[in-house]
């Protein structure tokens, strides 16, 4: 939860679970808080549509007029570049009118709660929020207090989600690969600290990959992590072996300061991803990385910028993953 | 409801006088998905034009997006040939509120700036919203209330009078 100061009559209480709250009554979507619980035909639909984006590049004007008139702020409490950026772009190609608060320079360090820099902002007339927040559940709390026909968008929340993150995976790897119940997935790294592993998890599994791997240091898995469906492997020669994607995180280098690794130059030793050790895997598996890399950490150079790595189309499939949500909850206004 | 083949003809022999009068040797065809393409098809057939057709979408530019949503399959416009300074044949199976020519005129725009815009469809109603005009006109229909003409295809092509619920 987040600490929010609440007047008495708004003080915690038991909500609607994130998965229920983002559906309408008739199941379509009107917030995107968690990758959990969309039904594969919804997820679907999803990839489909960013399908329709993803092939408007060719046009001179590469904007169309869905979302005119609509004003969409982009409320991050965290630093990023690349999700804020894309979101920007997706809104304003969608036409949209587009607000950046970058909120770790603004009135949240003057001590304004987060339910009145969002009741500030709805007085502006907002249509949607794209939140980053530091807490788990931040995107979630927001939904749960918004006006009615205003949509908010999870763009990571804590440890807990980064749901279009893991969507444009799913894209990506659809885009490349086709057919999921055929696929062999490694997701190589710091999965205890990664919120974009967990939404990937659910993804797979809700789209019915074939085999799930995590690939990780002891120190660096959630407690119970086999119950989310994956295969746990210590070891990357063991986990790259015949897989058709490996998705490595970002080895989030404050994590050093708390001792869950020794080294950075140790960590590449044993879980670094090397042409060498991709050979281990299909000779056509893609290379899959969210962004930053640390090249020389989790991944090396040659391999971020070889013929299997696909991380700069990551990128641009991005952009129409994120028009396609930001187009499906506001199509449901009204209906 | 009519054939189809006598009403393509007919179009046809329009078309070849229209741009013949335009003095415009071939214009770029373009088809509004899916009754559209099908008809546009049929017309550069029997015209014998060779360049590419163009064909539109134009599920982003409906204005009843925010009533009814998005339709999930958009399928890719194509527009074969830069579109500046050329002529256009816009091609649409039916012509009603004009709602859809709107959306497929502004989406046109976003690919270039063409000399001229020609419209022609196959079946002209009554209920037109906007003043939209098409050049070429297979045939013309007066529908009830309730009534909406549909082309179903691509083979074999067909109209087909489909009566509403309630009406609308």
């Amino acid at each position: 939860m987040i600490a929010v100061a609440h007047p008495a009559s708004q003080l915690p209480r038991a909500g609607p679970l994130p998965n229920s709250l983002q559906l309408t009554s008739d199941g379509r979507l009107q917030h995107l808080l968690t990758v959990e619980g969309l039904s594969r035909d919804l997820l679907s639909e999803i990839l489909d549509t960013a399908e329709s984006f993803a092939n408007m590049n060719e046009k001179a004007v590469k904007k169309v007029p869905l979302l005119r008139g609509k004003t969409i702020v982009n409320l991050f409490f965290e630093a990023s570049t690349r999700t804020r950026t894309t979101f920007e772009l997706a809104a304003k190609r969608l036409s949209a009118d587009v607000l950046n608060i970058n909120v770790s320079t603004s009135s949240a360090v003057k001590g304004e709660s987060l339910l009145d820099t969002l009741r500030n902002l709805e007085a502006m007339n907002v249509d949607m929020f794209v939140v980053r927040h530091q807490q788990s559940g931040a995107a979630h709390f927001m939904a749960r207090h918004v006006e009615p026909g205003i949509s908010v968008l999870n763009a990571g929340d804590g440890r807990h989600g980064h749901p279009t993150q893991a969507l444009l995976d799913m894209f990506t790897i659809r885009r490349h690969k086709g057919d999921f119940t055929r696929l062999k997935i490694a997701i190589v790294g710091d999965i205890l600290h990664s919120r974009v592993a967990r939404s990937q998890v659910h993804a797979l599994n809700i789209l019915q990959a074939g085999e799930v791997r995590v690939v990780a240091p002891y120190s660096l898995l959630p407690a119970h992590v086999e119950d989310l469906g994956v295969h746990v492997y210590h070891n990357l020669e063991q986990g790259l072996r015949d897989v058709d994607v490996v998705i490595m995180l970002r080895l989030q280098r404050e994590r050093m300061e708390h001792a869950h690794l020794p080294s950075e130059h140790e960590y590449f030793q044993l879980f670094g991803l090397t042409q060498r050790r991709l050979h281990l895997a299909k000779p056509d598996c893609l290379v899959m990385h969210p962004g930053p890399a640390n090249r020389g950490v989790e991944i090396d150079s040659a391999v971020a910028d070889g013929a299997q790595s696909v991380i700069l189309q990551q990128v641009t499939y991005g952009i129409a993953v994120r028009m396609a949500v930001m187009s499906m909850v506001m199509g449901v206004r009204g209906a | 409801m009519p054939e189809i083949a006598p009403l393509l003809d007919s179009m046809a022999e329009q078309a070849r006088r229209h741009f013949r009068q335009q003095g415009i040797a071939e214009p770029i065809v373009v088809g509004i998905h899916s009754g559209g393409v099908w008809i546009a098809d049929a017309l550069r057939h029997r015209l014998g034009y060779t360049r590419p057709m163009g064909k539109l979408d134009i599920s982003f530019y409906r204005d009843d997006f925010s009533r009814i949503g998005m339709h999930p399959q958009v399928r890719p416009s194509e527009l074969p040939e830069e579109l500046d300074d050329e002529h256009v044949l816009l091609v649409d199976d039916v012509l009603f509120t004009g709602r859809t020519i709107r959306a497929a005129l502004n989406e046109l725009f976003d690919y270039g700036r063409p000399a001229s815009v020609t419209l022609a469809v196959l079946v002209e109603r009554d209920g037109r919203e906007l003043p939209v005009e098409a050049a070429i006109v297979g045939a013309h229909l007066e529908l009830g209330a309730g009534e909406q003409v549909k082309l179903r295809g691509p083979e074999p092509l067909r109209l087909e009078r489909v009566h509403l619920e309630g009406g609308n």
